[in-house]
């Protein structure tokens, strides 16, 4: 029997591309890779109980997957350095039902008009790979609108003068500020700066048939135990409601088949460690950034720049210590941002110029709290000062935080390969991520970096430091700061645009030669904004699998 | 009675606990259970479900039905990870496809051995001579130290929440959650 559609992976991507499609009456099988914690199979209208404050599962032992044991990949800064510097934990977005749904804070932004024409509006950069995006922001603005509606996103138009226009309001109002969030916007607005509520993927009003938030605090990296927030539940099951969607967990798509330019399905491991084939009609591949090029990898899909321009976000890491108590555990982790950054004023200009860039852009600017006991208690040193240091708490629950998710640049050079030695636990090779930041992501990051530590200066911050990730030097491996860079949001590795020569997917994320196989996650990103890229990448989604039903 | 450690493994995990987090006015390790913790954690798999996950998605403590206490079962993969980081790869192929894994048990069992049985006994600069002669030992150690305080109790650890109790956090709050005001004001 053939269905209509396979969708390789659960996360946002995958289980958006189901719901559309079997709202359009198609038959559709969903894999995914990771253990399903979220809905009940037999009863989806049941939500799963396995969510839970619990720092030490989520954060500590790995419970939404990937284990690095199970699932390692591999890191190297550039070809230079062998097989590989790293093997373990890389860019560990989770890999469960869900995927990287259920463990983020749900920060949920559009990108910006200029984000789709960055070549155009801004010009090249010597050694990146800068191009127009085929879709612009106003023909994605209605699916921005609906993937909002779909998750659920709450937020208040026009708070922020930067953002791009809207065709109407947030489908919930914004939660409460954390109280670090209120003065550290006071200070920001102080110095110039625009904070608003960041949109969020977490109910602020009951929606959808789910809770509002009660600001429990555990929000990035857990699973929401009261199921407040949307991201992809909605979706999900509304799909399997339809009885036109089966959802099969822990099951590893291991091979994607192409006959003669079109193809026919995939291979795939079970549960009981056997390998058979379901054959489709359509394959979506919504794996990720990392694991969608794996895939057509392992599959000898030959298109040279499968896996090329893997972009992160450079992330500017500003703590400061405040003299008094922040509760930052309280609330949904970040309850604001800034984007000044990401609109290059006269003194990024001028850093620019001076140090022989057209130009730069920094990132969103999150405005957040500090950590959770147990990653607190590591930081500090054993012995006498321990019991001290954690009760008057400087590095949690006196520390309030900047990130800001820097633009990336696209590079060749920076890719996704098949590591020649690590495997997996099924016997397949792992990915293999070779990546150097662009001079741009490190000039940007020192220009923005000072200027967010003086906010925090304002707040009453007594100790500031400025860190990045990865490490601006690339050459301390100690500590949390390395060269592997730290952030969730991975993205590019299958580039979308109209000359099969210089990108891999079509202008509908469809491969160029393979028309019934499409892409609906963020490896088909043309640069990488600085935006987190969830939302966008649904918004794709959404275009695309309305394509195909069409 | 210890899950997996021998009774003197346990005095000496007592006592090296105990001078990585020294009571002062507030309980330390001792106190606080954490070689408990560490020892459920090594011994893991004499549970059935083994003692890795805590359930969900409430403790009781704030509310709702109890059931951090049902640990999850494991899946074959989720329990072959396990199995290897506690017990170590042991030659089996199955646990090698990326070479040799030496377990924490392996780990604890040499590292304990090196401290000595006498160690409970020596004074506290002695004590850190020991533990400063295998910083990678002590260092492991550490971590465990830190999750068993500040972990949830169901994990063996955190005795009475002290750990909680002494830095003014509340822990897992679900169902019961906080108000805005909780959250936006100081």
């Amino acid at each position: 029997m053939t269905v209509d559609a396979v969708i390789v992976g659960s996360g946002p991507g995958g289980c958006t591309a189901a719901d559309v499609l079997t709202a359009a009456g198609w038959s559709v099988v969903v894999f995914e890779k990771g253990r399903n914690h979220l809905i009940d199979l037999d009863d989806p209208t049941r939500l799963r109980g396995d969510y839970s404050n619990d720092e030490l599962k989520f954060m500590h032992r790995h419970f939404l997957g990937p284990d690095p044991l199970l699932e390692p990949r591999t890191f190297r800064i550039s070809t230079n350095d062998g097989e590989h510097l790293h093997v373990g934990s890389l860019h560990p977005v989770p890999s469960t039902v869900g995927g990287g749904g259920p463990h983020a804070d749900g920060k949920l932004p559009r990108f910006r008009e200029e984000d789709f024409h960055l070549l155009s509006a801004r010009g090249p950069i010597e050694g990146a790979q800068i191009d127009d995006w085929p879709v612009q922001y106003d023909e994605l603005e209605p699916y921005y609108a609906e993937a909002e509606r779909l998750i659920g996103v709450a937020g208040e138009a026009g708070s922020n003068p930067f953002e791009a226009w809207r065709s109407g309001p947030y489908p919930m109002p914004p939660g409460a500020p954390m109280y670090g969030a209120v003065l550290s916007t006071a200070s920001a607005e102080k110095l110039g700066y625009h904070p608003y509520p960041g949109p969020t993927g977490a109910n602020s009003v009951p929606y959808g048939g789910r809770p509002a938030c009660n600001n429990c605090g555990h929000c990035g990296f857990f699973g929401c135990p009261i199921h407040a927030k949307g991201d992809p539940v909605a979706p999900l099951q509304r799909a399997l409601l339809t009885g036109r969607a089966e959802l099969r967990p822990e099951t590893f798509v291991s091979r994607l088949n192409v006959v003669d330019g079109r193809a026919t399905g995939v291979d795939f491991v079970g549960p009981d460690g056997r390998v058979r084939t379901e054959a489709a009609r359509y394959v979506i591949l919504a794996g990720g950034a990392i694991e969608t090029p794996r895939l057509m990898l392992l599959s000898g899909l030959d298109h040279p720049l499968i896996g090329r321009r893997y972009m992160v976000h450079f992330q500017t890491l500003v703590a400061g210590i405040l003299p008094f108590r922040l509760h930052g555990h309280r609330g949904r982790a970040v309850t604001h941002l800034h984007d000044d950054h990401i609109v290059p004023d006269q003194a990024a200009m001028d850093a620019a110029k001076e140090a022989g860039l057209p130009w730069i852009r920094g990132g969103l600017v999150e405005h957040g709290g500090g950590g959770m006991p147990i990653m607190e208690a590591k930081l500090y040193p054993r012995g006498r000062a321990h019991k001290k240091l954690m009760r008057s708490s400087p590095l949690r629950d006196r520390m309030w935080t900047f990130t800001m998710q820097g633009e990336d640049l696209p590079q060749a050079t920076n890719r996704v390969d098949l590591d020649p030695s690590i495997r997996d636990v099924r016997g397949f090779p792992v990915a293999r991520l070779t990546y150097r930041p662009h001079r741009h992501e490190q000039v940007a990051a020192q220009h923005f970096g000072p200027r967010l530590a003086a906010i925090l200066e304002d707040m009453g911050s007594t100790w500031t430091r400025v860190s990045t990730s990865p490490d601006i030097d690339l050459s301390d491996y100690s500590g949390y700061v390395s060269p592997v860079p730290a952030s969730h949001h991975v993205m590019g590795t299958a580039r979308m645009g109209d000359d099969p020569a210089t990108s891999v997917l079509d202008p509908h994320c469809r491969y160029h030669g393979i028309d019934n196989l499409a892409v609906c996650d963020s490896s088909p990103f043309v640069t990488s904004a600085g935006y987190g890229p969830t939302l966008t990448l649904v918004a794709l989604a959404l275009r695309t699998a309305r394509s195909l039903v069409s | 009675m210890a899950v997996w450690l021998t009774d003197d493994e346990y005095e000496i995990l007592v006592a090296a606990c105990e001078r990585l987090i020294p009571e002062d006015e507030d309980p330390g390790a001792r106190v606080g259970g954490v070689a408990d913790y560490i020892d459920m954690m090594l011994g893991a798999f004499s549970f059935d479900p083994p003692r890795i996950w805590a359930g969900g998605p409430f403790s009781g403590r704030h509310g709702g039905t109890a059931g951090f206490a049902n640990f999850h079962t494991l899946t074959e993969l989720d329990e072959l990870a396990w199995r290897t980081r506690i017990e170590g790869s042991e030659g089996r192929p199955e646990r090698e496809y990326n070479g040799p894994v030496i377990g924490l048990q392996q780990r604890y069992r040499e590292g304990l051995a090196a401290l000595g049985p006498d160690f409970p006994s020596l004074s506290p600069s002695e004590q850190d001579e020991r533990l400063d002669a295998d910083p990678e030992f002590t260092d492991l150690l550490y971590e465990h130290a830190c999750e068993g305080l500040y972990a949830a109790p169901e994990y063996g650890g955190n005795r009475d929440m002290v750990g909680w109790h002494n830095i003014g956090f509340e822990g897992d709050v679900q169902p019961r959650g906080f108000t805005d005001e909780q959250v936006s004001q100081p």
